[in-house]
């Protein structure tokens, strides 16, 4: 689910920082510029994993600060389509399953992603698969919001965001989530964590041995 | 700012753990630290606390994967035993595409046993 993403920049250094070594403000300035952002086609970045080459620094007439090229890495969460992932419901509504996982919360299990048959409960405000029973009736599992689930990943969107306007006007704020995952859990083994739980976990270690 | 290839390498989550708490433990000792990355790092390793990598060393992944050599299986796929380690035969086959095909049963029953010993908790005292 994580990746490194290699990329360029030039870095501007301002003269107060001269005197810590060029690594570090890099790594500062790096760091404040991409962390918790996503960069389109790129995924939701962490946190810079190594400076890979620093080209020469250059000082331009009118401008004190340093101007430097650098080619880094960075650790970025863009999980593979078809991964599977673990996280936690967040919340369920007509759309489907709201699933988080802590740092990225745009994670939406369509409708026709649920296990199949699958209702909504309106009481409960949750998605309920109808497991059916042998006997012909069907088991209620509900999704609860806090409970964790398996999911696969089956696709991801990014979204070009405009700049927010200046404080104070009317400029309508895009609230569009820049990177969206769209999950499924239409196979079996996915959902909720306790779904698929063998019932006895020490017998089961017994069961391999005795293989 | 320039995106020269934007998916150079893959990550464990082993690896990110490490690497994000040794962050946190450097930034203890220096005063400041960024607002964003900080919720990031934050958020990342409460994520990861919870996932199996807190038991995994880089030793023990080295040898699950010399011991995965054998079964002919995709980097992606290992990948994904390594942050999300397979402890039934369904878990394997959602992870494997076209497990029926690739694997016979002794192998899965194998890869279970294997992820068992080098990727999961031995001390069942403690979960």
């Amino acid at each position: 689910m994580f990746v490194l993403a290699e990329m360029k920049d030039v870095i501007r250094v301002n003269p107060e920082y001269f005197r810590q070594s060029l690594t570090d403000s890099i790594t500062t300035l790096l760091n404040r510029k991409l962390a918790n952002k996503v960069v389109l086609e790129v995924g939701l970045c962490i946190v810079l994993f190594d400076i890979t080459n620093v080209g020469h620094s250059y000082i331009f007439p009118g401008d004190g600060s340093s101007h430097t090229e650098v080619k880094f890495r960075y650790i970025v969460f863009r999980p593979i389509i078809e991964e599977i992932l673990i996280g936690k419901i967040r919340s369920c509504s007509r759309e489907g399953v709201h699933v988080t996982l802590g740092f990225f919360d745009d994670i939406l299990i369509p409708v026709n992603a649920l296990q199949h048959p699958s209702r909504f409960d309106e009481t409960d405000q949750a998605w309920v698969w109808e497991y059916p029973k042998e006997d012909g009736e069907k088991h209620d599992l509900f999704m609860d919001s806090g409970e964790s689930i398996r999911f696969r990943v089956t696709s991801e969107f990014f979204e070009e965001s405009l700049p927010t306007g200046p404080p104070g006007t009317d400029c309508t704020v895009q609230t569009v989530a820049p990177y969206r995952l769209i999950g499924g859990i239409n196979e079996p083994g996915l959902g909720l964590l306790t779904w698929w739980e063998t019932p006895d976990q020490e017998g089961e270690e017994d069961e391999i041995d005795d293989e | 700012m320039e995106t020269i290839k934007a998916n150079s390498a893959f990550l464990c989550n082993y690896e990110v753990m490490q690497i994000l708490q040794k962050l946190k433990d450097n930034t203890h000792k220096k005063h400041k630290r960024e607002a964003s990355l900080a919720t990031v790092t934050y958020e990342t390793v409460h994520y990861l606390q919870d996932t199996e990598c807190k038991n995994q060393s880089a030793q023990k992944i080295q040898k699950f994967l010399e011991a995965m050599k054998k079964y002919k299986l995709t980097k992606v796929e290992k990948l994904m035993m390594v942050n999300t380690p397979p402890r039934t035969e369904l878990e394997i086959q959602l992870i494997v595409q076209e497990s029926e095909e690739r694997l016979s049963e002794e192998d899965v029953q194998d890869i279970i046993s294997i992820v068992s010993q080098h990727l999961l908790a031995n001390d069942n005292s403690n979960t």
